[in-house]
This record gives structure tokens, C-alpha cells and sequence, in this order.
């Protein structure tokens, strides 16, 4: 029995003093809000909207991040402007469903929603949570900046017509006869 | 029955078959393009190859194209062969070559076969690095979207509208990368089934365009197995929901009916349930003219109040609403005061048509079966215009004569080009006697255009050239009785002869002129068949049931002996003059309206109720083969729209009923309403067995409508509550309101609200619910046929009419039916408003010379009833005497009336 006390007290002794050492450690925990906190570039926080160099929105209303979302918590609706373009023309996220899981930023086919390095979201009410388009969309390309979907999608929009995407050649004349 | 080896697995297949087709009965996964199980092998795709062998010995083997190859007794291949998933894999990676970076931005993402089978194949990275060809795109009218860079160049689009559908205006253009599907010049698809390319492409070329405004992808819809409720033959379809509103109808596989093919107007006429002038909640018109709007107690409070002070209620059905709806009328009222809503002309007719068929001695045919006669009589039905989808199978049936041509000759049916060479314009006899030219004129025979009396009286003929027991028609001309004997021996030679009439031009006559002829044939040789045509969804449903005609209803109103009326889906101006039912409307104390529609009838109503349309509420319908079929909600309407009180017109019923007998309004299923209808009316008892019923499960799942990757489930309504609310429950049926439930394709079943399997999101994925390609659904296929043919033959009916006669100084009116604009619900539809062609009133050239009026110029047609002007099409094919208007008009023209002309002033300087 006491040659079992022996070591037992010394770990209860030793686990103390690494306890008590822990007081002159410089300190993990910041004194938030008064201190900002530091966030790594690739931290999942609040999900924006980007849009494209020429500052026209890039979701093209594809539907994917709602597909990918595992809580189900994007609902959108498409809506086609004048000019061609595929656009939402409502944008919601439920982020008191949220789980920041990136899955919608990963599905995403033109760059358009980015998970940002922000979770200062908290609301007393839990309605405050839905976020509409008009929360969501951001001034600028985000993490992105060169893509531009419109550009390389064969799709003809205002100012970019058939031929004229990436790798494309001009428009068949369907009624010539040459190869 | 053939064995062939798969891989090392023996399978028995039916030796009929092509290779392709015997792999995707047996569930097997290869990827193809060109095939399409209506329209046969081409092998232009090359994307189905397999690896064939010789026999045991064999090695080495060969590549093959599935689809040109017989399924034969013996047959070796291998599918999991490393050269033939290269090849396959080689062959998508050229498909795709010039294929744009357009899924996002692409309505047929999500249920696209070119994506399925690039999942398929394996190929997921762009190799080739040089520029891609690209085309400019067409406008196709207001149906179908048109994007020809996505074209991969199956020649599926052409082969169904030109050589399953016999349009002109879609053709192939150019070759090698120059291929263009299109018009040669812009303009609207003229076919009234261009809506189904949406559905035969296999990839986003021809696009839904009614769809395109509020596009939903296909997994975050909302289905339901609804039963199209535009006209009589009962197709079956998928409407899908999405934010309340229907986006979209899709075919829905029935072995039977529709099998892979909708008309324009099943498709594109669903507007109508999003229209934002719907009535949502019920009204109450009481002194002021301002309605009031009231939640469901208050309303039915009031409604029992005036019912009670009333003497006499008399109850209005209707042949568009549901079986349910009619009966739950019925019993509310008593049989003795419910009307079916029909006017007396077509009920008359829709009686006469019942009788038929069951005396008349023939069977009516499924639409499938249509596809097996080899003769076809049509008296005085243009199918494109009254029944589109039932002309559609006609059309199949005369060109069914390239099949037994191929048989002959040893070509198995499925090779679609062989074939067509082969046969090149030989044709089964059809036969048409309509007053003008119709959608099927093409592929006729002969097209006999008469005045509807004619059409009954060569009809009359017909039969006693058959039969010589048939009455011989009196003062008949030579050549008429020529042709008479034309058809009859074309009919007799036929080895199943089938005869189509019906209730279009109103004619009673008419309509035992096709019985006569069918009584004839049957007494011959009793094979064959005999479709009736009806004009409305529920039609032949509604005439079972049995009710007095509308004109009733509206005397017994306006003599006073009733003094409440209760309509239900009716809107009663469409079927009699305007002011008839004003002055019936006016004496009625008491007037409750529901429907579905803000129609001129609702808008007398002094009580309204919301009721349910297809998307909201189930039901029953029969269809005008007789074929009872339920339709099930699509979606709770209060779920997006709380404020929302519609309920299906049977529950309003109910609870009117107990409301005003003071009872709370009972826990009242659908089934039990359904149970209860087929008691009472013994000619309808067949429906019970129409459904699983409402507790029907699998795996002791419900049903799902929803897909299992519906998305956005708790964002959709977040805006109204975060807090979702429970999702709404469905006691009537098997069905969830939720991606909840079982959606599969392993476990047999009849109802399904859409058909998705593993790897197959697209339409194709019905093969995999069918006992064979092309085949039944393995659960069966829905519907239970109420209207068989009894042992006995019953007799000839001699009510022969005397001959046309052009008057000098007057016409007679004919009333045509239309596909776009000739149907009440769907012309409320705005795509369909856009298509349908502007009314024309049509003359003969010889009559509108006598009237010195030309093309264009405004003409008003006066009847006894009503006059309405409209602008001159001289018809080329129109006998004289006769004035044709389109139907959808002008409710108060009916068929056979006198009609005077007479030039109209300009619109412009109109009166009053």
C-alpha cells in the first residue's frame, strides 16, 4: 500500500505545481471586445455574397450552395435581368442554422459565396439571424479576385455575345456551305 | 425470350430487343444519347458501345453499338470491358468538346441526361485546349427556350418533331460542326407537343421557357401525381412547387395514357394556379359593394345562415371538378336539386356517349392501344385541337403500318431509320370528315370536309355499308355513298379498325352516327374500338354521377322555385348567354361560388369560397376512356401564405353541410368522401379501388414529395418565423409534405410524384420504375377503368339528319375547339394567352365573296342568342353555308345555330 502513496501523492503534487506555473504563462484568452481577436485568413465566419472585377454580382442563382448546405439553411429564387444575366433575385440564409461548415463556399461554380473571417453576429433575437440579399452582398471580389464567370460561360449576355466568352470561336453561319 | 450474357451473369431478355434496350430493362447502367425508347435506334451517338464475343472462346471481342444490336438467344457481351468503357469515356469527351461552361446558368441542370451520363462515364476534365464552336439561338415562341451551343447533335429533337409528332418547322441545318436544330427562320414552334424537346433533349438545348422566369431546379421541387385537368384524356403529370406557386409540369410515365409524351396545352397551361387575382380567403357580398373578407368559421357560418332561410338550394357541379367535389354537392343539396353544370346540347351528347360505350359493342382503347389499330374513322373531332394527345396516338397508329412493313421483312421495330426507309410513305388508312382542315390531315387518307349533319349522315353510311342491318341513309349522292363505301371497306380490311367520335361540334347525331358504325363493325367481327371524345377533365365523371343539365338549374332559379344556389368550380358564363344566367343569378336569393378562379360567376357570388385547384387539393377524375384517376395535392398552400384559407371544394362542402345542420364539422378523410360516392353511385364504383389509400406505406414509410435533396428547408419561410413550424401533414393521403417518406425506384409502386434513381436525375430515369423499357410501371399503372363494353350489342339508332343546305341570306354556326385558348382554366394561363392565335371567324371563299368581305375585314356574326364580331379567315376547306368561330369566344354561340353576318365597324369606331 505506501508504495503505491508515494507516487500517487508526488503526481497529485507534481500536477499542482504544473497547474500553479500555468499563472505566469502569457495569457490565450483576450479581453474581448476591448481586444480584437486574431483570426487565420481561412477562418469560417459570416457567409457574403462577392461580386465580380466589374463590380456586377456573381451569384448566378445556380442553386448549388443550397443543394451542398448539409442544415439546409440557403434558400434562393432566380431571377433573369434584362441584360441576360442569371441573379437572385432573393437571397436568404438562416444563420441560426448555420454550422460555418464552407460546403456552400466549396459548391459554388463562379466565386460568388465566401465565408469571411467574422463571427461577431450575435442577436438578442433569433429573427435577426435571417440574413436577406441586402445582408449578405458585399462591394468587392472577396478572396477571389479575378473570376469572372460570365467571361468564360458560353451563355450571350449584354456586352458579351455568342463567340465572344474564353475559347470560343465566332458564331456558325449555318448556311454556308464551307467546312 | 433470348439468353444473353452480361459480363459473365446470364439474363433471359426478350429477344425483340436491342441490346440497349434489354440492359436498361434489366437495370443495368449504360450511358446512352440517340435511343430514346419512342423513337427508337439510330446509332448516331455511338455513346452506348459494348464489347461483343463470339462465343466462350472469343477474347478478343468486338465493339458494338448497343442499340443496333439484336438482343439475340446466345448473345455475349461485356460492359465492365476496359476498351468499351475507354470508348464510351473517348465518346463523351468529343460530345463534350464544345459543350459551354453553362450548368449554373442552365434550366436543365439538375435533371440533365448529358450530365447524368458524363457522371456515368467518369469524364470530368476539360483535355481538348482549343476554341469551341458556337451558335446563335432562335426564338421559339413563348414554350420553349432555345440555346444551340449545348447541343451534342443526338438528332433526338428532329426524330420526335418530325417523325413521332409530324411537325415541319423544326429541321436539322448544316453539317459537321455548322449541325443547327431550328427553324429555318425564326418563329413559334407551330407542333402542339414542342414542349415535349424540353423533355426528349438530352441536354438544355430546348429549354421550358414558361419555367424560366421563376426557375427551380428539379431536386428543390415539390411533386405530386397530378392528373391534368385541361382536357379529357388524363394524361398523367408531375407538377412541381416551389415557394408556393407551381413552376413546372412534367410528364408522368403511364404505361397506358401518356406514356413519354405531354401536348403544349397540359404543359404550359398551369398558370392559372399562380394567377395573383386568385380568390385566398372567403368573401361575403352582402349590401356593400366592397366584399368582405372572412376566415373559414365566420364564412361558414354565414353560408349556413342563408342556406337555412332558404326554401329550396339547388347545387351546380361541374366537369372540371373532382368526382368528391360533385358528390359531396350532391349529397348536400339532394339529388333531386343538383345539376351537373353541363349545358343540355353537350350533356345530351356526353349521355349518348356513355350509352355507347357500353352497348355499342366495341371496347374504348387505351392511348396505347389506339397505337395498335390499323384503320381510323374520325367523325367530326379535330384530335389536335379537342384531345392532343389522344391525335398523337392516332397519328402513331397510321404510321404503324412502317412496323408491320419491317416485320415483314425480318427489321426489328427499334431500328427507327431502316425502318422509315423501308416504309417510306406507306401508311394505315385514316379517315377524317371534319367541317375544315385539322392537325392530322397530313397522314389521312382522305379528309371529307362537311357540315356537321353531313359528317353524321356519311357517318349513317358508313355503318350500312358495314352492316346492311344498319339504317340506309335516304337520298344519299353517289359520291358520298362512294366514299361511305371507301371507308367501310377500308375498315373491314383492317384487322382492328377503330373508330373515334365525339361531343366537339355538340351533335348528337353525330355522335350515333360513330356508335353505328362501331355497332356494325362489332357485329361483323367485333374487334377494334371506339373512342368517344370528350371536351372536359371530368367530364364522363361528372355525366356517371348523373345530374340534371345547367338550362335546369337556372329555370328552376328563375321561376322562383328556388331561391339559393350553389356553384361549385363553375363558371357559368362560359356555358350559357350572359344574360340567362344574370337573370337566374339575380333571383336567386342566395348565391354561393366556389372556385378556384376569380371568374364572372364568383363575382356574383354573395358567399365565395377558395377552393383548391389540381396543385392544392386531391381528388378524382375519369378521364374519357373511362379511367378513374386520383390527383394529389402538390402543396399545403398555408405553409408560404398563412393567410391563405383554400381547401378543396368537397371539405367546404362537408363543413357547409354540417354547419348548417349545427354539428361540428367532422374528422372527414378523403377516402371515406371517395368510399362514400361510390355507395351512392353505382356507376362509379369502381373508384374506390383507384387508390392505395391513405394508409398506404413502404417500408412502413410514407411517400415523399419532395426529392431527398430538397433544399432550403429552413430558410424558405424564414422571413415570415425562424422558428420552422411543423411541416404540414397530409391525412388524406400516403404522401408527406417533405423530403421525408420513401422516393425510390426499387419497391414497386403506382403512384409516383416523380421519378429520380441513383445516377438518373433526368427524365430517363422513368426506365427504372418500368417492368420494361417502354413498358408499365412495375407497381401498375394507375387508374381503374370504369366503362366496359356489355356482351350484347344494342341496335341501331335510325335518327338519321336530313342533308345540309347552304341558305341564301343565312349561316349555320359551327363552334371549333382549339388547343390554345379553347379551354376555360388554362386560357387564364399567360403562356397561353401568348400563344394562342388571334379568334378569326372563318367563311367559306364562296361565301365571302357573296359578302364581298375579304381577309381580315371584321364581320359580325349575329345568332338569336348573341352576336360578337370578329375578323374574317376565308377557309379554304370550309363547305358553304357554314361559319366557323373558335371556341373560347363567346360562351353564348353554341354549334348548329343560325347565324346571320353582317360587315361590323371598324374597332377602332366601335359603339358603346
Amino acid at each position: 500500500m505506501w508504495t503505491s502513496l508515494i507516487p500517487a501523492t508526488w503526481s497529485q503534487l507534481r500536477t499542482l505545481g504544473m497547474v500553479f506555473r500555468h499563472a505566469f504563462r502569457r495569457r490565450e484568452t483576450v479581453n474581448y471586445p476591448d481586444e480584437a481577436v486574431y483570426l487565420p485568413p481561412r477562418f469560417r465566419g459570416r457567409i457574403v455574397l462577392t461580386r465580380d472585377p466589374d463590380g456586377e454580382e456573381r451569384c448566378v442563382a445556380c442553386n448549388l450552395c443550397a443543394v451542398a448546405c448539409p442544415v439546409d439553411c440557403i434558400a434562393l429564387e432566380k431571377g433573369e435581368a434584362e441584360d441576360g444575366r442569371w441573379y437572385p433575385s432573393s437571397f436568404r440564409i438562416n444563420f441560426s442554422r448555420c454550422i460555418y461548415c464552407g460546403l456552400c463556399e466549396e459548391a459554388c461554380p463562379t466565386s460568388a459565396i465566401q465565408l469571411t473571417p467574422d463571427f461577431e453576429m450575435s442577436e438578442y433575437r433569433r429573427q435577426d439571424l435571417v440574413y436577406e440579399k441586402e445582408d449578405l452582398l458585399i462591394d468587392g471580389p472577396g478572396k477571389d479576385h479575378d473570376y469572372h464567370f460570365y467571361k468564360v460561360a458560353g451563355l450571350a449576355i449584354a456586352g458579351k455575345d455568342k463567340g465572344e466568352a474564353r475559347d470560343e470561336k465566332p458564331p456558325r453561319d449555318v448556311r454556308t456551305l464551307l467546312p | 425470350m433470348a439468353t444473353i450474357e452480361v459480363d459473365g451473369r446470364r439474363y433471359a431478355v426478350d429477344g425483340q430487343d436491342n441490346l440497349l434496350q434489354a440492359c436498361l430493362t434489366l437495370g443495368l447502367d449504360l450511358p446512352y444519347f440517340c435511343w430514346h425508347p419512342a423513337l427508337g435506334s439510330v446509332g448516331a451517338c455511338r455513346q452506348c458501345a459494348v464489347k461483343q464475343y463470339r462465343d466462350a472462346e472469343d477474347t478478343q471481342g468486338t465493339l458494338v453499338m448497343a442499340c443496333m444490336t439484336p438482343a439475340a438467344d446466345g448473345t455475349r457481351l461485356s460492359l465492365e470491358d476496359d476498351e468499351a468503357r475507354a470508348f464510351r469515356a473517348g465518346v463523351i469527351e468529343w460530345l463534350m468538346v464544345h459543350h459551354p461552361h453553362d450548368c449554373p446558368v442552365c434550366a436543365e441542370g439538375g435533371h440533365c441526361h448529358l450530365q447524368d451520363m458524363t457522371v456515368m462515364t467518369g469524364h470530368h476534365r476539360r483535355r481538348y485546349r482549343f476554341r469551341k464552336r458556337t451558335h446563335r439561338n432562335q426564338y421559339l415562341g413563348p414554350f420553349i427556350a432555345h440555346e444551340m451551343n449545348r447541343c451534342i447533335t443526338c438528332y433526338r429533337c428532329v426524330r420526335f418533331y418530325r417523325d413521332y409528332a409530324g411537325g415541319t418547322d423544326l429541321g436539322a441545318f448544316g453539317a459537321g460542326d455548322n449541325v443547327y436544330f431550328g427553324r429555318h427562320r425564326e418563329g413559334v414552334l407551330e407542333s402542339a407537343f414542342a414542349g415535349n424537346l424540353t423533355e426528349v433533349c438530352p441536354t438544355g438545348v430546348f429549354t421550358d421557357r414558361t419555367h424560366a422566369e421563376r426557375y427551380t431546379r428539379k431536386w428543390d421541387l415539390q411533386f405530386a401525381p397530378g392528373i391534368c385537368h385541361q382536357c379529357a384524356v388524363g394524361c398523367n403529370t408531375s407538377p412541381g412547387e416551389r415557394h408556393g406557386e407551381i413552376r413546372r409540369i412534367e410528364n408522368r410515365y403511364h404505361g397506358e395514357v401518356n406514356r413519354f409524351f405531354l401536348c403544349d396545352r397540359g404543359r404550359f397551361g398551369y398558370d392559372y394556379v399562380n394567377r395573383a387575382d386568385r380568390p385566398r380567403r372567403p368573401e361575403w357580398r352582402g349590401e356593400s359593394a366592397e366584399p368582405l373578407v372572412l376566415d373559414v368559421d365566420a364564412a361558414l357560418d354565414r353560408g349556413a345562415e342563408a342556406l337555412r332561410r332558404a326554401r329550396r338550394v339547388i347545387g351546380i357541379g361541374s366537369p372540371r371538378a373532382s368526382l368528391e367535389g360533385n358528390h359531396q354537392l350532391c349529397d348536400l343539396v339532394g339529388e333531386a336539386n343538383f345539376s351537373t353544370g353541363i349545358a343540355a346540347r353537350e350533356q345530351d351528347c356526353l349521355a349518348r356517349m356513355r350509352r355507347l360505350n357500353r352497348d355499342a359493342g366495341l371496347p374504348t382503347p387505351t392511348l396505347r392501344d389506339v397505337e395498335s389499330h390499323d384503320a381510323v374513322l374520325v367523325l367530326g373531332e379535330d384530335l389536335i385541337a379537342s384531345a392532343a394527345r389522344l391525335g398523337l396516338a392516332v397519328r402513331q397508329a397510321v404510321l404503324g403500318r412502317r412496323a408491320a412493313l419491317a416485320a415483314a421483312r425480318d427489321i426489328p421495330a427499334w431500328n427507327a431509320e431502316a425502318v422509315m426507309t423501308l416504309a417510306q410513305d406507306a401508311r394505315h388508312p385514316l379517315f377524317i370528315a371534319y367541317p375544315t382542315a385539322t392537325g392530322l390531315d397530313d397522314i389521312a387518307e382522305q379528309c371529307l370536309h362537311l357540315a356537321p349533319e353531313d359528317i353524321a349522315r356519311l357517318g349513317f353510311a358508313v355503318a350500312h355499308a358495314i352492316d346492311p342491318a344498319a339504317p340506309a341513309v335516304d337520298g344519299l349522292d353517289a359520291r358520298t355513298r362512294a366514299q361511305a363505301e371507301r371507308i367501310a371497306a377500308a375498315l373491314l380490311a383492317a384487322r382492328r379498325p377503330l373508330v373515334i367520335g365525339g361531343g366537339s361540334l355538340e351533335s348528337p347525331a353525330l355522335v350515333e352516327a360513330a356508335g353505328n358504325v362501331a355497332r356494325a363493325l362489332a357485329t361483323r367481327e367485333r374487334r377494334g374500338g371506339l373512342t368517344l371524345v370528350r371536351r372536359e377533365a371530368n367530364g364522363t365523371g361528372v355525366e356517371l354521377l348523373g345530374g340534371r343539365p345547367l338550362e335546369w338549374a337556372l329555370d328552376v332559379l328563375d321561376e322562383g322555385a328556388a331561391d339559393a344556389v350553389v356553384v361549385l368550380e363553375n363558371d357559368l358564363y362560359q356555358r350559357l348567354p350572359r344574360e340567362r344566367v344574370d337573370r337566374a343569378l339575380a333571383a336567386a336569393r342566395t348565391v354561393i361560388v366556389l372556385d378556384h378562379q376569380r371568374t364572372p360567376t364568383w363575382e356574383r357570388a354573395h358567399l365565395g369560397l377558395p377552393a383548391a385547384s389540381f396543385a392544392e387539393g386531391d381528388g378524382t377524375l375519369v378521364s374519357l376512356e373511362g379511367r378513374a384517376q386520383r390527383f394529389y395535392a402538390v402543396f399545403e398552400p398555408r405553409y408560404h401564405r398563412p393567410e391563405t384559407r383554400i381547401h378543396p371544394g368537397w371539405r367546404w362542402l362537408l363543413a357547409l353541410g354540417a354547419s348548417l345542420e349545427r354539428r361540428a364539422v367532422p374528422e372527414v378523410a378523403l377516402d371515406a368522401v371517395t368510399r362514400d360516392c361510390a355507395r351512392r353511385h353505382p356507376a362509379l364504383a369502381g373508384i374506390v379501388e383507384v387508390v392505395p389509400g391513405a394508409e398506404a406505406r413502404v417500408d412502413g414509410l410514407k411517400l415523399a414529395r419532395q426529392p431527398h435533396r430538397y433544399s432550403g428547408r429552413t430558410a424558405l419561410r424564414a422571413d415570415l418565423d425562424v422558428s420552422e413550424p411543423r411541416p404540414p401533414q397530409d391525412p388524406d393521403t400516403p404522401f408527406t409534405f417533405s423530403m421525408e417518406g420513401y422516393a425510390g425506384h426499387e419497391r414497386p409502386r403506382r403512384e409516383v410524384p416523380f421519378a429520380w434513381a441513383p445516377g438518373w436525375n433526368s427524365p430517363q430515369a422513368w426506365n427504372k420504375f418500368t417492368d420494361e423499357v417502354g413498358g408499365h410501371l412495375r407497381g401498375g399503372d394507375p387508374g381503374v377503368r370504369l366503362l366496359a363494353p356489355a356482351a350484347d350489342v344494342g341496335d341501331h339508332v335510325d335518327a338519321i339528319p336530313p342533308p345540309f343546305t347552304p341558305c341564301a341570306d343565312e349561316w349555320r354556326l359551327v363552334v371549333l375547339p382549339r388547343l390554345f385558348g379553347g379551354e376555360e382554366t388554362s386560357s387564364r394561363s399567360a403562356p397561353i394567352q401568348a400563344r394562342a392565335a388571334p379568334a378569326t371567324l372563318r367563311l367559306a371563299a364562296e361565301d365571302a365573296r357573296r359578302l364581298d368581305a375579304e381577309e381580315g375585314d371584321r364581320l359580325r356574326v349575329e345568332t338569336a342568342r348573341a352576336c360578337v364580331a370578329l375578323p374574317l379567315h376565308v377557309d379554304a376547306t370550309l363547305p358553304r353555308g357554314l361559319v366557323a368561330i373558335p371556341a373560347g369566344v363567346a360562351a353564348a354561340l353554341a354549334s348548329g345555330e343560325r347565324a346571320w353576318l353582317t360587315a361590323a365597324p371598324e374597332a377602332g369606331e366601335a359603339s358603346p
